[in-house]
């Protein structure tokens, strides 16, 4: 007989042959009548600017990779929560060290300065008349009196 | 009336022809841009709301029309809309079907003289379907024209015409 967790295996098989069987029976039946104006990226109905590949700043990726830990740890309250009845002040002890843990990670990568989004600071260019002033100072000092 | 519209009580096994399914799946998940463009697009709001419940006929809104199959378009079209409404009908999915809802979409409504601004009905820039008339049209107007548009996919055909036939 199936384990439980071979009950999940056949809900992912029936789920990925549920949507692949979507797909192929959807590019069996589908009219394929493409056209400039029809494979335009979608932008509100407003003239598309560029390509809809873009690029995704790199900055993204520690608040990608922080969304994922606490991602995790949801993932691990709901069981915790489904039994914390049955397993009472022990498990909500070691509860609290998980998330200290996490916390302090947080803390960590907050206190490193991961999380500020630091803005590229222009290097504006400053004009100084240089050649007016050494002019000027020839001209006082009396060098460009004729 | 499809086949599959009608009830079966003690049958578990029913017949029907590709062309019959494939017209009933197409007539009874009309998905429909959602988008509006004036008042009209208010009784737009309140046919889709509890009391009128645009989605017992399928007609459920997407917000992109590559999902989309329906263009109800509610509302005034200004010159400046009919080309981004060109734009928007040109990307959705085919096979796709325009309601016209309200006077504004359907003739210009009160704009039609001096309106300098307003398109004179949108079928001067996509196909049309079904016109609902009204200004603005009650939900229930809506709610027909939709049956309408289900009577006309019900009654084409998915057969290419050929001239011997």
């Amino acid at each position: 007989m199936l384990t439980d967790f071979g009950r999940v295996l056949v809900f992912f098989i029936i789920g990925a042959i549920f949507v692949a069987g979507g797909f192929v029976m959807s590019w069996i039946i589908r009219p394929r009548r493409g056209y400039p104006n029809k494979l335009t990226s979608y932008e509100c109905g407003e003239e598309p600017i560029g390509s809809s590949w873009i690029k995704f700043n790199i900055r993204f990726y520690v608040v990608a990779l922080i969304f994922l830990v606490f991602d995790v740890e949801v993932v691990f309250l709901f069981p915790w929560a489904v039994v914390f009845q049955k397993l009472g002040m022990f498990a909500f002890l070691e509860m609290l060290v998980f998330l200290a843990i996490l916390l302090i990670g947080y803390a960590y990568v907050w206190a490193k300065g991961d999380l500020d989004w630091d803005k590229p600071k222009p290097q504006i260019p400053v004009l100084r008349p240089r050649m007016k002033d050494t002019l000027a100072e020839k001209e006082h000092s009396g060098e460009l009196v004729a | 009336m499809g086949l599959l519209d009608k009830q079966f009580n003690n049958s578990n096994v029913i017949l029907t022809s590709v062309e019959d399914l494939l017209k009933w799946a197409r007539l009874s998940s009309l998905f429909q841009m959602q988008f509006g463009l004036a008042c009209c697009a208010i009784e737009m709001m309140a046919a889709s709301a509890s009391n009128f419940d645009i989605m017992r006929f399928g007609v459920i809104p997407r917000a992109t029309p590559r999902q989309t199959d329906l263009m109800i378009v509610a509302g005034t079209v200004t010159l400046k809309m009919a080309t981004r409404i060109k734009r928007l009908y040109d990307q959705m999915s085919e096979p796709r079907y325009v309601i016209s809802m309200g006077s504004c979409s359907n003739c210009g409504g009160p704009y039609w003289e001096h309106g300098y601004h307003v398109l004179k009905g949108v079928d001067r820039v996509i196909p049309v379907d079904v016109y609902v008339p009204g200004c603005p049209p009650r939900p229930e107007a809506l709610l027909e024209g939709i049956i309408k548009l289900q009577e006309k996919i019900r009654n084409e055909t998915l057969v290419k015409k050929s001239a011997y036939a």
